[in-house]
């Protein structure tokens, strides 16, 4: 297990969380590059259903939902209001949707049950990118007077930041090819990814350039995807777990929103709330980190301060699957799952948004 | 504009400020309608309404979604609809707008067809628009059968049926 | 358990047709500076902050929270944005407000806004659904048909919905941030108003604007402010299906179940004669006497004639809108927030023009979508 000797500076003070609150249950959709059968709602049903069914409860057993997801994937707004349906919110039912990855839906549901204004909550996210161009559309992410009518699609934004990192002597091309390989693999023992393979990295890096120095490994594969998560706090956590796996600490930051006024090869957000969740007062055996490009994966790993003995990714993390607007949820989902299998006993996730690692979320969990 | 390279600029007119910036935005999507919607769309093409039954609340939903809106499961039993209903409620539209395809002022009508528990947004015509009521009884008017598609395209609008109104006790749950 | 919440600033802007002298960028922070400034902070000072707006296609800029960062000061720090439909403006401030009552944050920034201006906002709810009926009607022709539901339920007499309109516009002339400002305004000049979707008239209709409202939440140990605080008495989401069997989309029980949660948790039984005023979402004119019984103002059927006699207006035993409402002013996403807003402004005493004298609690209600989403909240002078 690593340890943390250097936490980054800048380190705010913890906040330690007032009431326990749990992850009982996880559940996400098999991870496809399109699914042109099912609509959001018959692709969102069943996972529901896995969720609550995995812990043998009903809707009547949550106080609380919220998700995350865009309007611009689906290409018509409100499609948050449709998605509902999957649920049955009859009777009505405190709701709340955030426009961001599920992750943040997942915080803004912890925080009313830190408040005690819920008992339980269900958190899901759900996106399909393969409806129209994910780069034309991840593009109207910019500024809308000076970025966006240029047009820069999300996976150039991406190699700038690899470059730079690669200028600053921290990287390789190699080390990607080393970070997608090993992502494939892992990706092997895991039923719902999309980008699964038995392959060294040497091969990876005969592949040619997307945008220098980013080649196709490098990547995150276009996906449709869904997932959900059950929290609960008090009582019903120990209901529903005989182990439950607490959320030890929960934090989220933004940056600025220039790339020329970032230093692309750091994530101080990162860093920030991670510092704020506790993360850097045990070691975490296991890492679940939401890095759609290889190269973030190193940003983000220095910015947690992991060392090398932490599992990184078993799930094969976002370059084997990348359902954008739950794939931040997943890596909250899938951390606690090694903590529940009794594969690790502390562990980290993060999620990210945003051009170039923007903002970022930090979730820690702890078993019994 | 800058007098000399490197000297203080100097705006030589008022140009006044710049109020807009206009940045055209096009995407394109695929449209996916799913396993519920597509049967409902292929009963379109086939000239008839078909709707989907939720197994827990029996409540029949045209055009269902996928999933029961009140219990949260999939509707999978097919009905198919009658060709009749009754205006539950309606508005004259009178507001010229971008896009819109027929001449104003038409009638906007909630349709319940018989034998659903959801009505749905039509389009009323062969009826002066102030002779329109709660509870007038319509009927779908298709286009030809030849141009019948999985599309709701496929219904022209809804017409009187010459039947009596429907009493109100009759549809007032689903006003 | 849950931490006390109050407001301790509020700003707005001038909400108007286009704000063509200001960015997405400017529009938000007008808000924000002043609803800081109005709380004697800085910048620094605010430890989070909640951004709400309706779709993102009605300005083509997607997430946009990710670019107005900067410009709301919220490098390093916590940054969420809420999209519940209409709702949205009230939701978002209910986010902020449990970011408090959880005790994670001390001061907390929330914002909401629309620049419809930017883009088409009719064009951007109307985007054409393949296989569907090649059938427009805008969002005045979805809800004129329950307004039509109405009067034949309530039997109420067709000059309500003017009296509606008429008095939120008189309503407007006290508040100097309104985007409507018509002194001629009278019930005749409601009626030879263009018919849009009949029932309902040009002049019964909300207008179109660009325009941001803010506030700052504080936790009891970190009030300030040039005004006494607003305390949070109680606050409530409810969301029902959109569209489902049997539905009652003149008085949905998402709205009755919200404001029994929201007067439960302030210990109102009868909210005429308890709380001093209310800003209720009413963006068509007959949506005043249907929420007046939604809310639990009266008996079903009763609402009208709390219209009718004048209860509502400015003057009356219940003012409802003394901002001048969303018939007044309608920057979608900050429409919600703009009623919570108003209410916290009344009880802290600084309406000014439309202060309601001795106001000490008040009910902010936001409504969106079809009717399905709500969010509410009962703010105070006193300490709960």
């Amino acid at each position: 297990m690593s340890s943390p000797e250097n936490p980054p500076s800048g380190s705010a003070p913890r906040r330690r969380p007032v009431r326990p609150v749990s992850i009982a249950s996880f559940a996400q959709a098999r991870n496809v590059r399109q699914d042109d059968h099912h609509n959001e709602v018959e692709m969102l049903m069943p996972v529901i259903a896995e969720a609550f069914g995995s812990i043998s409860i009903t809707k009547d057993d949550v106080d609380f939902i919220c998700s995350g997801s865009t309007d611009y994937l689906i290409g018509g707004p409100f499609s948050f209001v449709m998605a509902l349906d999957a649920v049955g919110v009859w009777p009505p039912r405190a709701e709340s949707h955030v426009e961001m990855d599920a992750a943040w839906a997942l915080y803004e549901a912890w925080v009313l049950l830190q408040e005690g204004a819920a008992d339980a909550a269900l958190v899901y996210g759900f996106g399909r990118s393969s409806l129209g161009d994910l780069n034309e559309i991840l593009a109207l992410q910019l500024d809308p007077y000076y970025l966006a009518p240029l047009w820069p699609d999300p996976v150039s934004l991406a190699a700038l930041q690899a470059r730079a990192l690669i200028d600053a002597g921290r990287a390789t091309e190699a080390d990607f090819a080393a970070i997608a390989a090993r992502s494939r693999k892992d990706a092997l023992s895991n039923p719902n990814a999309q980008v699964a393979k038995d392959v060294v990295a040497s091969t990876l890096m005969e592949e040619a350039y997307v945008v220098s120095p980013l080649r196709r490994h490098a990547l995150p594969p276009i996906t449709d995807g869904a997932a959900a998560i059950v929290l609960a706090a008090g009582e019903k956590a120990h209901q529903w777990s005989d182990d439950p796996v607490w959320i030890t600490g929960f934090d989220h930051r933004i940056e600025t929103h220039s790339l020329g006024a970032r230093d692309l090869t750091v994530s101080p957000s990162t860093s920030t709330a991670a510092a704020r969740a506790g993360l850097f007062e045990a070691p975490v055996d296991v890492a679940e980190i939401h890095a759609p490009y290889a190269h973030q994966e190193l940003i983000v790993k220095e910015a947690l301060a992991l060392g090398d003995s932490v599992v990184i990714n078993p799930s094969g993390g976002a370059l084997a699957a990348n359902p954008i607007m739950s794939a931040g949820l997943i890596r909250v989902g899938e951390a606690a799952a090694r903590i529940a299998s009794g594969e690790a006993h502390r562990a980290v996730a993060h999620a990210t948004s945003g051009p170039c690692l923007q903002q970022n979320l930090v979730c820690v969990m702890e078993g019994a | 504009m800058a007098d000399e390279p490197g000297g203080p600029s100097t705006v030589t007119e008022d140009r006044g400020p710049v109020t807009t910036l206009a940045t055209p935005i096009r995407l394109d999507f695929n449209f996916t309608p799913g396993v519920a919607q597509s049967r409902f769309l292929m009963g379109l093409a086939d000239g008839k309404f078909m709707g989907q039954r939720c197994s827990v609340c029996s409540k029949v939903y045209v055009p269902s979604r996928g999933s029961c809106p009140t219990d949260g499961v999939p509707t999978i039993e097919d009905v198919e609809l009658a060709n009749v209903g009754t205006i539950t409620t309606y508005c004259v539209v009178n507001v010229p707008f971008a896009g819109q395809s027929i001449e104003i002022p038409y009638i906007c009508a909630q349709v319940l067809l018989d034998g659903a528990n959801l009505s749905f947004m039509g389009l009323i015509q062969e009826v002066p628009t102030d002779q329109i009521r709660m509870g007038m009884r319509v009927e779908a008017v298709w286009v030809d059968r030849e141009e019948l598609s999985p599309s709701l395209a496929s219904v022209r609008y809804f017409r009187p049926n010459g039947e009596a109104d429907a009493d109100y006790e009759t549809f007032k749950e689903y006003l | 358990m849950a931490e006390r919440c109050a407001v301790i600033g509020v700003g707005q802007t001038h909400h108007k047709a286009k704000r063509e002298d200001v960015s997405i960028a400017g529009l938000v922070r007008e808000a924000a500076a002043m609803a800081v400034a109005d709380a004697e902070l800085g910048w620094p000072d605010i430890d989070a902050v909640v951004i709400g707006k309706a779709p993102d296609m009605f300005e083509g800029n997607m997430m946009p929270e990710l670019y107005l960062a900067p410009a709301l000061g919220a490098v390093g720090k916590p940054m969420i944005r809420v999209h519940t439909a209409g709702s949205v403006g009230g939701s978002t401030a209910i986010v902020a407000a449990h970011l408090v009552a959880s005790g994670i944050h001390k001061r907390v920034l929330t914002v909401a806004y629309e620049k419809q201006s930017d883009s088409d906002a009719m064009w951007a709810l109307s985007v054409p659904q393949p296989f569907a009926a090649p059938l427009l009607a805008g969002a005045g022709g979805y809800f004129a048909p329950h307004i039509r539901a109405y009067m034949r339920r309530s039997g109420a007499p067709d000059h309500i919905g003017r009296m509606v309109a008429v008095k939120d516009r008189q309503n407007a002339l006290r508040n100097p941030f309104a985007h409507l400002h018509l002194p001629d305004i009278s019930m005749e000049m409601v009626e030879e108003s263009m018919m849009l979707w009949d029932p309902l008239r040009y002049l019964e209709a909300c207008p179109s604007s660009d325009g941001a409202a803010a506030m700052v939440l504080a936790a009891e140990d970190a009030v300030s402010g040039r005004f006494p605080p607003a305390w949070v008495h109680g606050l409530a989401m409810r969301s029902e299906p959109t569209m489902f069997a049997g539905r009652d989309q003149v008085n949905p029980r998402a709205g009755r179940d919200c404001s029994a949660d929201v007067y439960s948790q302030a210990g109102i039984t009868d909210p005429r004669s308890q709380l001093d005023v209310a800003e209720v979402y009413v963006p068509f004119s007959w949506y005043e006497p249907m929420w007046l019984e939604n809310l639990g103002f009266c008996e079903l059927g009763e609402g009208w004639k709390l219209t009718e006699a004048g209860a509502t207006a400015f003057e009356g035993d219940i003012p409802w809108n003394t901002s001048g409402g969303v018939l007044s002013s309608n920057p979608i996403g900050a429409s919600g927030m703009l009623r919570f807003l108003e209410v916290a402004m009344q009880v802290r005493g600084q309406a000014g023009e439309h202060q309601v004298d001795g106001a000490r609690l008040a009910l902010g209600q936001a409504y969106g979508g079809g009717s399905q989403f709500f969010s509410m909240w009962v703010v105070g002078a006193d300490r709960p």
